[in-house]
């Protein structure tokens, strides 16, 4: 865990600067303006009363005429929500304002509040447009679905394991705690970037300030592997778990992302590895630490699959040196498989000797240096 | 402890006479323009850069027997010429500073290591002249880290130079088709008495040695050169120096090593063209025609008992070295240049088992360094020498001087080798074109 990294704060400011939009939900479902987006939602259909409008004060009338509780939400090119209207049950209404400048959008309703949704799309004239790119809006859109992908499936797996020490069911704990990780660890800059959650959930013992309380994984991980048995304080951790990774999981789809942060994110990968899973440290009760390796290496591999169409075009030599890298540490990483290929289970990092770190720290390092010029070769 | 080896200094291989001395003022080039110019300067220097090294390269025999990569007195800021017959960093006066590299070749790709040794060499030439490497170390791409890594900016190029070697296991076979181009000469280094080998401090395909007076300068191309391989190579080990024990500039002050003896008194003179021709430098004739005017290097990390050194009396410890310890003067002599008397030290004395007397007359060039690491989880003083020593054979020289002292050494209760590496230290690179290696993987 640390402080909010220096690529998401400048990815915040670049994303500021070109879009700028305040989004907001009125609090009361006070009547329509005159000039309002009309937008009609039921079960199967998402109908917009215009598909370009004005820039500046939009302001989107919303009717559920559906069977199901919709979602409505203004988006980016790349997903990111401009606005977003929750729990519009049927029959009612509901507004959605915000400052939008001009540029392509989309509406989308979720009907049931699940999935992507029944999208629009919409185009805000007049003003200063910002530039977009449509490949890096592409990249960006599939990764914020990669990011909710991961944290949507977490939350399962994660209450599998805090049942078990709800339960007071050790072995069943510790079966369950490796996987209930990957997804965070897979997704870990942009869970970073929510600053106060991963102090809660994804801090270790020498990383606590003073006067912080210990909660999260590796709390549980002690408990587990070093004390050998659950605290009376265990069942209270695991529900403070469960809540804190579901304002993860809800918040998720708001993280700023950009070409850039998804670069820089994918190297700051390789720097988790480097800084905590090669020395051992991150998980240093269960020795689970190769999990998390390789769960961050596909984290930071799909940043890079997705960032690749652009990439290649600026610098292709630099694309084929990360497919041969990113080639060469996934086969370094299968002769650590425990369940054969696939099970996602390692060997025991305690197993790991020190050659071997040796030769997982060079191929940390083959990989990260040409890792570290990927935004380079993006923003070009 | 019964740790016997040896070699704790490099007393190892004392000429005959004291060498001349390589004229205090004959500062090179670089040096003569008064105050080095620091690397910014060099940054928009271009042309003046490589006029400098058109100077020193050229070119010819003549200019090149006349004393090519000697620079004795050059001030402590200046450039070292890059281009050469030989490599600069072996007769180069001796530099303040250290940090010697060891590395494994990691890709298997012959292709990649001919590129790696081009782009190596590329990157050299820039840093020893006081520049960057690539773009530089700002004003490029906000996004993308900088080419350089910044902390040699504003430092001058403080006689920085940088010199590659090779170890036998780089010649594997089915490594890189070199197996019929190992040299002869480029043997393993048998295992000697007392010798407590950590692998981690051990052998390596490749090897940088980075001398430069001020010690950033030297960590920096080090840093640089690492990073430019990641992927193609990986540090195996590296070791910083300070301190030089001994000197190619015999006429200046004779360096003391950390036992505080005086060491390398009458070492081989960078000057002395004879002396590098007969003990240092490889000639066509010697078997490998791709090393000719190349060298061999031993490398040891030797580790001293600091502590039992410093309770040991004055005068077990002048026996135990066969000098006196203010001085320098060999054992019934006044002063440190009179030719020793080695009939007068006892048998198992440091400078009588070393001296070139009792192996028929071979020398080693030395430019090993004083090392500390800190200190150890005892609290112990975790020092020693890292030794240094090219040849033109390890096996006339390093090994047989080695075997006597392993087996003999009144100093090895005090000392103990616990690194190791010997590698063939390809000529010098000729100019903007050429690159380390090329006639051996070309």
């Amino acid at each position: 865990m640390r402080p909010a990294r220096l690529s998401v704060v400048s990815a915040i400011a670049a994303v500021a600067a070109l879009t700028a939009v305040t989004g907001c939900t009125e609090k009361s479902d006070s009547k329509a303006a005159a000039g309002a987006v009309r937008v009609t939602a039921d079960d199967t259909s998402c109908d917009v009363s215009k598909k370009e409008f004005p820039s500046g004060h939009v302001e989107l009338a919303v009717e559920n005429k559906g069977s199901k509780v919709t979602e409505v939400y203004l988006l980016f090119p790349d997903d990111r929500i401009v606005t977003e209207r929750e729990n519009i049950g049927p029959g009612t209404k509901a507004t959605l304002t915000a400052e939008v400048k001009s540029g392509s959008y989309e509406i989308a309703c979720k009907p049931g509040m699940k999935g992507d949704g029944i999208r629009q799309k919409v185009t805000v004239t007049g003003g200063t447009a910002a530039a977009r790119s449509p490949e890096k809006d592409a990249a960006v859109a599939a990764y914020r679905k990669y990011a909710q992908e991961q944290a949507d499936a977490t939350l399962p797996k994660v209450k599998v394991f805090t049942d078990a020490v709800r339960a007071g069911d050790i072995e069943g704990a510790k079966k369950a705690y490796a996987p209930s990780r990957v997804g965070w660890e897979r997704t870990e800059p942009v869970a970073e970037s929510f600053g106060d959650i991963d102090p809660l959930v994804d801090t270790r013992a020498d990383g606590l300030e003073k006067g912080q309380k210990w909660t999260g994984w590796h709390r549980l991980e002690k408990e587990l592997w070093q004390d050998k048995k659950l605290s009376p304080d265990a069942p209270g951790l695991a529900d403070e778990l469960d809540k804190d990774l579901a304002d993860w999981q809800k918040r998720v789809g708001t993280a700023v992302i950009t070409p850039t942060s998804m670069a820089n994110g994918a190297k700051e990968l390789l720097d988790e590895v480097a800084a905590g899973k090669i020395t051992g440290e991150e998980d240093r009760y269960s020795h689970t630490d190769l999990v998390d390796f390789k769960a961050n290496v596909e984290g930071a591999q799909q940043s890079y699959e997705l960032l690749k169409p652009v990439a290649v075009k600026n610098d292709a030599a630099l694309v084929t040196e990360l497919g041969k890298q990113f080639a060469a540490l996934n086969t370094l990483l299968d002769k650590y498989r425990a369940g054969g290929a696939g099970s996602g289970e390692f060997v025991s990092y305690d197993t790991v000797r020190e050659p071997q770190r040796k030769e997982l720290s060079d191929a940390v390092n083959a990989l990260a240096e040409p890792l570290s010029r990927l935004a380079a070769a993006v923003v070009k | 402890m019964d740790d016997q080896t040896t070699e704790g200094s490099p007393e190892a291989t004392e000429g005959a006479g004291p060498g001349t001395a390589a004229g205090a003022g004959s500062a090179t080039d670089a040096a003569d323009s008064g105050a080095a110019p620091s690397r910014r300067a060099l940054l928009g220097w271009g042309g003046a850069g490589l006029a400098l090294g058109a100077v020193a390269a050229g070119g010819t025999v003549a200019a090149v027997r006349g004393g090519d990569r000697i620079e004795p007195a050059a001030e402590s800021g200046a450039a070292v010429p890059f281009h050469g017959t030989h490599q600069a960093g072996i007769a180069t006066a001796v530099q303040d500073r250290l940090h010697f590299a060891s590395f494994d070749v990691t890709t298997k790709d012959r292709a990649e290591l001919v590129q790696l040794l081009k782009d190596w060499t590329r990157a050299a030439e820039r840093m020893t002249a006081g520049r960057t490497i690539g773009e530089g170390a700002y004003g490029g791409v906000a996004e993308a880290p900088p080419d350089d890594t910044g902390e040699a900016l504003g430092l001058k190029p403080s006689r920085l130079s940088l010199t590659v070697g090779f170890g036998p296991s780089l010649f594997a076979e089915n490594r890189f088709g070199l197996a019929d181009r190992r040299p002869d000469a480029l043997v393993d280094l048998p295992g000697f008495p007392g010798d407590n080998l950590d692998p981690a401090r051990t052998g390596g395909d490749l090897c940088v040695q980075a001398c430069a007076d001020d010690p950033q300068v030297a960590v920096h191309a080090i840093r640089n050169l690492a990073r430019i391989g990641f992927g193609k190579v990986a540090v195996r080990w590296s070791q910083l120096g300070f301190g030089k024990t001994s000197s190619t500039t015999p006429g200046a002050q004779t360096p003391r090593n950390l036992f505080g003896f005086k060491d390398g008194t009458e070492n081989i003179d960078g000057a002395d063209p004879a002396a590098l021709d007969r003990h240092v430098w490889v000639s066509a004739k010697d078997g490998a025609g791709w090393l000719a005017g190349g060298s061999y290097l031993v490398a040891r990390r030797i580790s001293m008992r600091i502590e039992s050194w410093d309770r040991t009396s004055l005068q077990e410890q002048e026996d135990i070295f066969g000098r006196d310890k203010g001085e320098g003067a060999p054992v019934g002599k006044a002063h440190e240049h009179d030719k020793p008397n080695l009939k007068a030290m006892l048998p198992t004395a440091h400078v009588r088992l070393a001296h070139p007397d009792a192996h028929h007359g071979v020398r080693m060039l030395r430019r090993g360094y004083s090392f500390t690491d800190g200190t150890d989880g005892l609290g112990r003083l975790d020092a020693g020498l890292f030794f240094l020593a090219y040849q033109r054979d390890v096996r006339d020289a390093f090994i047989p001087v080695q075997q006597s002292l392993a087996r003999s050494d009144a100093l090895n209760e005090y000392i103990q080798h616990v690194g190791s590496a010997v590698f063939a230290v390809p000529p010098g690179v000729r100019d903007t074109g050429d690159w380390w290696g090329r006639a051996l993987v070309s």
